[in-house]
């Protein structure tokens, strides 16, 4: 076999092995749209959820969703934007920075039913914040704070360092170069990392289920007093999201239409972690061009 | 004019490590002169060029002694400012390095952290540094475009803009042009004969006719010591030393 033949084959295979992957995903992503989407109605969408009877909806579910989202973000953000810049800016290498960076990358690597169970232990009856959203955004938080730490600190660590020289030598103190040079460049690769990670918590199901509770009390939508029990701003309730509703109603869900909820639920789930994504994307790009007034650049 | 003496070295070393890499030098800067370093590559020109406004502090084990000064005070004293240090000693850079904002902004982004808030005079700044720095003519009309969208000798141009909107006595220049075309190159050479009323340049180049045509003085470097610091006519004519002559005409370096 000559030279221009293995080329052909090693590109034949590679091709090969990229088309089942996709094929793979694509009809992953048919299966449960098809399944899903004729269920998915407006009354579907905004209902509360049955448990005796068909006709429920996953309204409440799909709030605390956002809400929990919200809540994890607004902690784990500012966190990782310090880590990561401590870590990129001002960390010098020596033995505490590596075990830093080595203590980020095992925990990000921990199955999130282990940081589920972690999360139980500390927040839930140690801290005796019970089965609640905030012991669900502070899991989140340690579930999601690794991987977001390293997206910072890696879309600063891209910024040429020429830039950094160029700020320093203009009489700018570190501090500022960083925050008006540095982390504005790093910014569309920042908030693309984020958006991500926003889409993997909003699907994240095992670290919620011992500690955002598997219970979706009724809410009251007309009284947004976080200390009232029942409004849906209150951090101290339980709060079932839709990604462990989904696992919920498949394990020991007795309504009737169990199959169809479970269904519409999940096209929802993929359906909006779908835009989480695209937005990130196209935001990352759009930030990126609007800086650079350039072309673009992979997202 | 009298000349004077802005800034003074004397005896200064640099270590990288265990390494030497300056070796005692010698050297004073007059005012509103152009003073080309020159030399080979490794020769510690650049390194020596970035002592003066304290760029290399960052690197890590690195250690400085000796003594150098602006306008007598001690740049490497305790109580230094750096910041202020490097507002009175401002630096291009070989590559081009704007930031990935808008012209304007990248000329006034030193004065606006600063605090001036003034539109009036912001403008005032941009018109006259992009003067100054002869670009005012190819980008007023685009002020609010990325300074990324311009081609490499316009965008180093904006950087020394940016460089003197910030009103520094003495401007280093580390081999301004080498990443250039010769016709960018030139008409950043032309801009700072232009410039020397207002400043002190101190440039380090790898272009010897760059040297001889536009500095007054120039400093020759090899192997970390400084070997020869003349006028440059009289430098580039008629060298004492035997290792200028031999660099100047190509024998090595």
């Amino acid at each position: 076999m000559n030279v221009k033949q293995q080329d052909k084959l090693a590109t034949g295979i590679l091709y090969t092995i990229a088309g089942i992957i996709i094929l793979v995903l694509a009809s992953l992503l048919a299966f449960i749209l098809i399944q899903g989407l004729p269920h998915v109605t407006w009354h579907f969408l905004t209902a509360p959820a049955r448990s005796f009877e068909a006709g429920g909806g996953i309204g409440i579910q799909l709030f605390n969703s956002f809400y929990l989202l919200v809540l994890a973000m607004l902690i784990s953000v500012p966190l990782s934007l310090g880590a990561g810049i401590y870590l990129s800016e001002y960390a010098k290498k020596n033995w505490l920075t590596s075990l830093i960076r080595t203590s980020i990358e095992i925990l990000s690597s921990l199955p999130s039913v282990v940081v589920g169970l972690f999360g139980f232990l500390i927040f839930v009856i140690q801290f005796k914040f019970g089965f609640s959203i905030l012991s669900g955004a502070l899991v989140l938080t340690v579930f999601n704070l690794p991987l977001l730490t390293r997206n910072v600190e890696e879309s600063l660590a891209s910024i040429s360092s020429m830039q950094r020289e160029a700020g320093l030598a203009l009489g700018l103190s570190r501090w500022e170069t960083v925050m008006r040079i540095i982390v504005p460049e790093a910014l569309p690769g920042i908030t693309t990392g984020m958006i991500l990670g926003a889409g993997r918590v909003f699907g994240e199901a095992a670290a919620l289920i011992y500690t955002a509770g598997q219970s979706a009390p009724a809410l009251d939508f007309t009284n947004w007093n976080p200390f009232y029990i029942a409004s849906p701003l209150n951090p101290m309730r339980p709060a079932e999201t839709l990604a462990v509703h989904i696992w919920k109603i498949n394990s020991e869900g007795i309504m009737p239409d169990a199959v169809a909820v479970s269904a519409g639920a999940s096209a929802v789930l993929i359906v909006a972690v779908l835009l989480f994504n695209l937005g990130a994307r196209w935001f990352g790009q759009h930030l990126y061009q609007k800086m650079t007034g350039t072309g673009k650049k992979g997202a | 004019m009298v000349a004077e003496k802005i800034i003074t070295s004397k005896d200064v070393h640099l270590y990288y490590g265990e390494r030497e890499a300056l070796k005692g030098i010698d050297l004073d800067f007059m005012t509103h002169e152009i003073t080309a370093l020159i030399g080979p590559s490794g020769s510690g020109k650049s390194t020596y060029l970035r002592l003066l406004n304290r760029m290399n502090d960052l690197i890590p084990n690195i250690r400085i002694t000796g003594d150098i000064r602006l306008h007598g005070q001690d740049i490497y004293a305790p109580e230094t400012d750096i910041v202020q240090l490097r507002k009175e000693v401002g630096m291009v850079f070989q590559q081009p390095n704007p930031f990935p904002f808008s012209i304007y902004e990248n000329v006034i982004y030193g004065l606006r952290l600063a605090g001036e808030k003034n539109k009036a005079v912001l403008d005032e700044v941009v018109e006259s540094s992009l003067k100054a720095a002869a670009v005012w003519e190819e980008t007023k009309d685009v002020l609010h475009q990325s300074a990324l969208s311009l081609s490499g000798g316009q965008q180093q141009r904006v950087c020394i803009a940016r460089v003197l909107a910030v009103k520094p006595a003495v401007i280093l220049l580390d081999e301004p042009t080498s990443a250039l075309d010769p016709i960018s190159s030139s008409k950043i050479e032309q801009m700072l004969v232009n410039l020397k009323d207002t400043y002190t340049i101190i440039m380090v180049t790898h272009n010897m006719q760059q040297a001889a045509r536009a500095s007054d003085r120039t400093a020759f470097f090899l192997d970390g010591q400084l070997i020869e610091y003349s006028e440059t006519a009289k430098f580039f004519t008629a060298p004492d030393k035997k290792e200028s002559e031999d660099y100047i005409s190509g024998r090595f370096g």
